[in-house]
């Protein structure tokens, strides 16, 4: 006898979905605030300030792209070929911002060709990572186990959209991450800019939540049928109080705050998402259940997966703490 | 002429792996190398193989980063271009994948990150440690895609049902008959490769009497795992030839242009093979020995192509020339290490200048190998992916254009053309420097970062 491990699957999948939004989030964030940044010292101290992690942080994309071929590989097989080009845009801005980290500091000649890697790479995969967002809540034409359309079906106002939307939810968890890890003026900055990004966010998420029904029927039925709208109801005012707590944080002398609300935002936009299309995984085609792969295989996954995770935590969070502190002018590269 | 999605595809393919290769070819032989100047620093305490480790270090820290953005790209490429391929092996094959992400990449950056910049940060046994653990991940890495590899050459513990793979025992899948025998000459190759790029560099230092006394180290200590290396090389190679020729007799006959199955077969040295007319021209050959090395016996019975349909051939001349450029580079460096071996023995390592010169030069020579060896590998394997059972025409996504390919190429071509030769470059210039000056810069980097008396999230959660 098999037990059903979807479940299980889905909720693992979700959790490294979600940590490589946050992390690698906040890191793309702060590459993006980091073309704000006016001279080379501040720079240094952006850059240093993720220096030792991103890579970690990356890592997540690997693992949750893995886990999703793992799990649900028919989803794999048919999102990749759907999102073709965002993918190619994403990948290839990656390697620009993600070279940039060792070649800047090698390559003074040209630092400010590779500053400006670093800052356009980390707003150009951002935005290729929120077209695909848009692009999958909107979903693909399909045809048996394949996807049937063009290449260039997912780029649509939407998706445009929820391209520049995350632009701006990146660089409010970047702002968090800085105002953590810097002092003075930099700090201020991060501030600032965080205040922007915030309003930007809270506008986006009232078009992508206004403008998401209004485009799904199914999607609409979900949230404002009887009685789920009672039970529903929660996810709106929870946003409420988190966006106030975020605002307070960005306004007050609060250092760990902004990235905590950030976090909730991402958090609480996440699980709408989640609700919107539970338990599609190719919304209108394929559940959950049946894009899944094949018992065995989740299982022969699984046993590893629970044994290597929370040691995968335990060192990634010792070297993060290895880490900790304010950055300071000296310390990474040099 | 219609742009064929397919051609195209695998020329993607082909193009992003053969850049990735390079970088973990390096990264897993430094690695292990750097671990172990770690370790010696850590255990005799003597400066010297510190400042070996740091000037190491900082060059794989550039190799490392390429390495990544470069690896990245490639699980993509399985959903993109290969969907099919995606769709239909995944049961079986997605969780070798998953546990590389598991095991290796997310111990490679947590360890790291601790390696390059927390010298100072963390105790000296956690540092040494730290460089063990990134060490550790790349051959995990290299253990489960090679496993991957190897079982889309060599297929096993599976069933199919409605034409897609399902597992059925993972130890079969894990350890199928090609795996050890790859694993074992891969790895041996890139620590190879490694060990001469440091006898390049400790050539070089040599010549330029710059950092003499740490390139003499280097120098001799690579110089002995070469001695052991490449002579293992060559009977891991033969004993995957042998492999080749029992799980894939179609592959081994194109690499060696055999048309006809015949017993007592000749080796062929050099030979223009012809696909249309199924038969070689300017052939150069040894009688017997062909027979002889495939099977260890002269009266071995070798398999030729015309064996097969046309539709289930492998292209010959490729192969046949890529096998043949590897195993040359093998003959090389064998006579490379013989010098070596009789100049130490007349104490004239460090100081005969043709023989630092040639040294100097064999840098690209284990790379080269590598390329070679994989295409042989990877073209030999054609039409299919999954040896026998999937063709390689039905993995591609159908929904692809060759408009759509002709433009991801051209973004891999473009960037990957800016990025490796800069950091080529890059690595270069570090190496010009020489060591003293790497360490000089790197003490003040790593002054301690936390003296800082703000709380933080991780001392005080607030
Ligand atoms: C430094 C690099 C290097 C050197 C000097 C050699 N090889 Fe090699 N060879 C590789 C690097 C490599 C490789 C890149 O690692 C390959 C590609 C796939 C694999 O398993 O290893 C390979 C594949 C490969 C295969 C193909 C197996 C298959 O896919 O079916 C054979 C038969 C040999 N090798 C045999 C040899 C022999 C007889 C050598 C000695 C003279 C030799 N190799 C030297
Ligand atoms: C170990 C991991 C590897 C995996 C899983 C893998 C898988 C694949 C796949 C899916 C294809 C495309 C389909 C095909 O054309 O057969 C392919 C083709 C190819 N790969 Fe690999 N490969 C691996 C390693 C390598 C390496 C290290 C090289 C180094 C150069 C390489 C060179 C090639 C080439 C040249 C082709 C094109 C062959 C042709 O189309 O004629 N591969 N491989
Ligand atoms: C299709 C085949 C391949 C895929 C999908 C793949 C995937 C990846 C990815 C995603 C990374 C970056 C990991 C990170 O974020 O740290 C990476 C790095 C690495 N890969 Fe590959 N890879 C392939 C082929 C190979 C081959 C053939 C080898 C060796 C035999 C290899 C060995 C490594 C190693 C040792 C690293 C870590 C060191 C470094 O980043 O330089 N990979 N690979």
């Amino acid at each position: 006898m098999m037990i059903d491990f979807v479940p299980l699957w889905t909720l693992l999948l979700a959790a490294a979905v979600f940590f490589y939004v946050l992390l690698d989030g906040f890191d793309l964030g702060v590459g993006i605030l980091y073309g704000l940044a006016p001279e080379r010292n501040a720079r240094d101290l952006i850059m240093n300030s993720i220096a030792p992690v991103w890579d970690g942080n990356e890592t997540w994309l690997v693992f949750g792209g893995l886990g999703l071929l793992a799990a649900f590989p028919l989803a794999f097989a048919i999102i990749l070929p759907a999102v073709y080009f965002p993918i190619l845009i994403m990948l290839l801005a990656l390697a620009f911002r993600g070279v940039a980290f060792e070649f800047r500091n090698r390559n003074k000649e040209h630092a400010s060709f590779w500053d400006h890697a670093f800052c356009f790479g980390s707003l150009i995969a951002t935005f290729a990572q929120g077209i695909i967002l848009g692009a999958y809540i909107q979903g693909f034409k399909v045809d048996g186990r394949h996807f049937e359309g063009s290449a260039f079906d997912c780029f649509t106002w939407f998706s445009l959209f929820t391209g520049i939307a995350l632009i701006f939810g990146y660089s409010l968890l970047g702002a968090g991450w800085l105002i953590l890890k810097t002092e003075g003026d930099l700090q201020d900055a991060a501030r600032r800019h965080g205040r922007w990004c915030f309003i930007a966010v809270i506008v986006a998420i009232c078009i992508v939540s206004l403008w998401t029904p209004l485009n799904d029927l199914d999607i609409a039925q979900r949230w404002f049928s009887w009685p789920n709208v009672i039970y529903l109801s929660p996810i709106p005012l929870v946003t409420i109080a988190i966006a106030f707590f975020e605002w307070r944080a960005l306004n007050n002398l609060s250092e760990t705050g902004p990235f905590i609300g950030a976090i909730g935002l991402f958090l609480i936009s996440y699980c709408g998402i989640i609700i919107s299309l539970f338990p599609m995984i190719i919304p209108h085609h394929f559940t959950l259940w049946q894009a899944a792969s094949a018992p065995e295989t989740q299982t022969f996954l699984l046993v590893g997966t629970m044994f290597l995770l929370p040691v995968i935590f335990m060192y990634s969070g010792w070297s993060y703490w290895v880490f900790r502190g304010k950055v300071r002018a000296d310390v990474g590269y040099h | 002429m219609q742009l064929d999605p397919l051609i195209l595809s695998r020329f993607q393919f082909a193009w992003v792996i053969a850049f990735h290769i390079l970088m973990p070819a390096f990264t897993v032989g430094l690695g292990s190398y750097i671990a172990l100047l770690e370790g010696m620093h850590f255990v005799t305490k003597r400066e010297i193989y510190f400042r070996i480790s740091a000037f190491w270090t900082k060059i794989f820290a550039v190799a490392f980063g390429m390495g990544v953005v470069s690896g990245i790209v490639m699980p993509f490429q399985f959903g993109t271009n290969w969907s099919r391929y995606a769709d239909t092996t995944a049961n079986v094959l997605s969780p070798l994948f998953a546990y590389e992400g598991l095991t290796a990449f997310f111990l490679e950056a947590a360890f790291l990150g601790v390696l390059l910049f927390g010298r100072q940060l963390v105790p000296r046994w956690a540092h040494f440690v730290s460089a063990l653990m990134v060490a550790l991940g790349t051959l995990f890495s290299s253990f489960w895609i090679l496993a991957a590899n190897s079982w889309m050459q060599t297929p096993a513990g599976y069933h199919i049902i409605d034409g897609r793979f399902f597992p059925v025992d993972w130890m079969h899948i894990i350890f199928n008959p090609s795996f050890p025998y790859r694993l074992a000459h891969t790895v041996t190759a890139f620590y190879i490769s490694t060990a001469l790029v440091v006898i390049s560099v400790a050539a070089y230092l040599i010549r330029k009497n710059k950092s003499s006394e740490e390139a003499r180290i280097m120098l001799s200590m690579t110089f002995w795992l070469l001695t052991l290396l490449v002579p293992l090389q060559v009977v891991l190679g033969d004993m995957h030839g042998l492999n080749t020729l029992q799980y894939q007799p179609a592959k081994l006959a194109a690499i060696e242009a055999h048309w006809e199955s015949e017993s007592r077969a000749p080796l062929i040295l050099f030979a223009l093979p012809d696909s249309k007319r199924e038969a070689n021209r300017a052939v150069i050959e040894i009688p017997l020995l062909g027979s002889l090395i495939l099977t260890h016996d002269v009266n071995g019975e070798v398999p030729g192509l015309k064996h097969w349909p046309r539709d289930q051939r492998a292209p010959v001349a490729i192969p046949f020339f890529s096998f043949r450029l590897m195993v040359g580079i093998g003959f090389i460096m064998m006579l490379l290490i013989t010098i070596s071996v009789w100049l130490r023995s007349r104490r004239r390592l460090y100081n005969t200048p043709w023989f630092l010169r040639i040294s100097q030069l064999s840098a690209p020579l284990g790379f080269i190998g590598i390329l070679a060896g994989w295409t042989t590998t990877e073209v030999g394997r054609q039409p299919w992916t999954v040896y026998g059972l999937l063709r390689t025409a039905d993995s591609v996504t159908p929904s692809l254009t060759g408009m759509n390919v002709i433009f991801s190429l051209a973004g891999y071509m473009t960037v990957y053309l800016l990025i490796f030769p800069v950091g080529l470059f890059l690595m270069a210039r570090m190496i010009r420097n020489g060591v003293a000056q790497s360490v000089d810069t790197i003490a003040p980097v790593e002054g301690g970062q936390h003296r800082s008396p703000i709380s933080t999230l991780g001392e005080e959660p607030s």
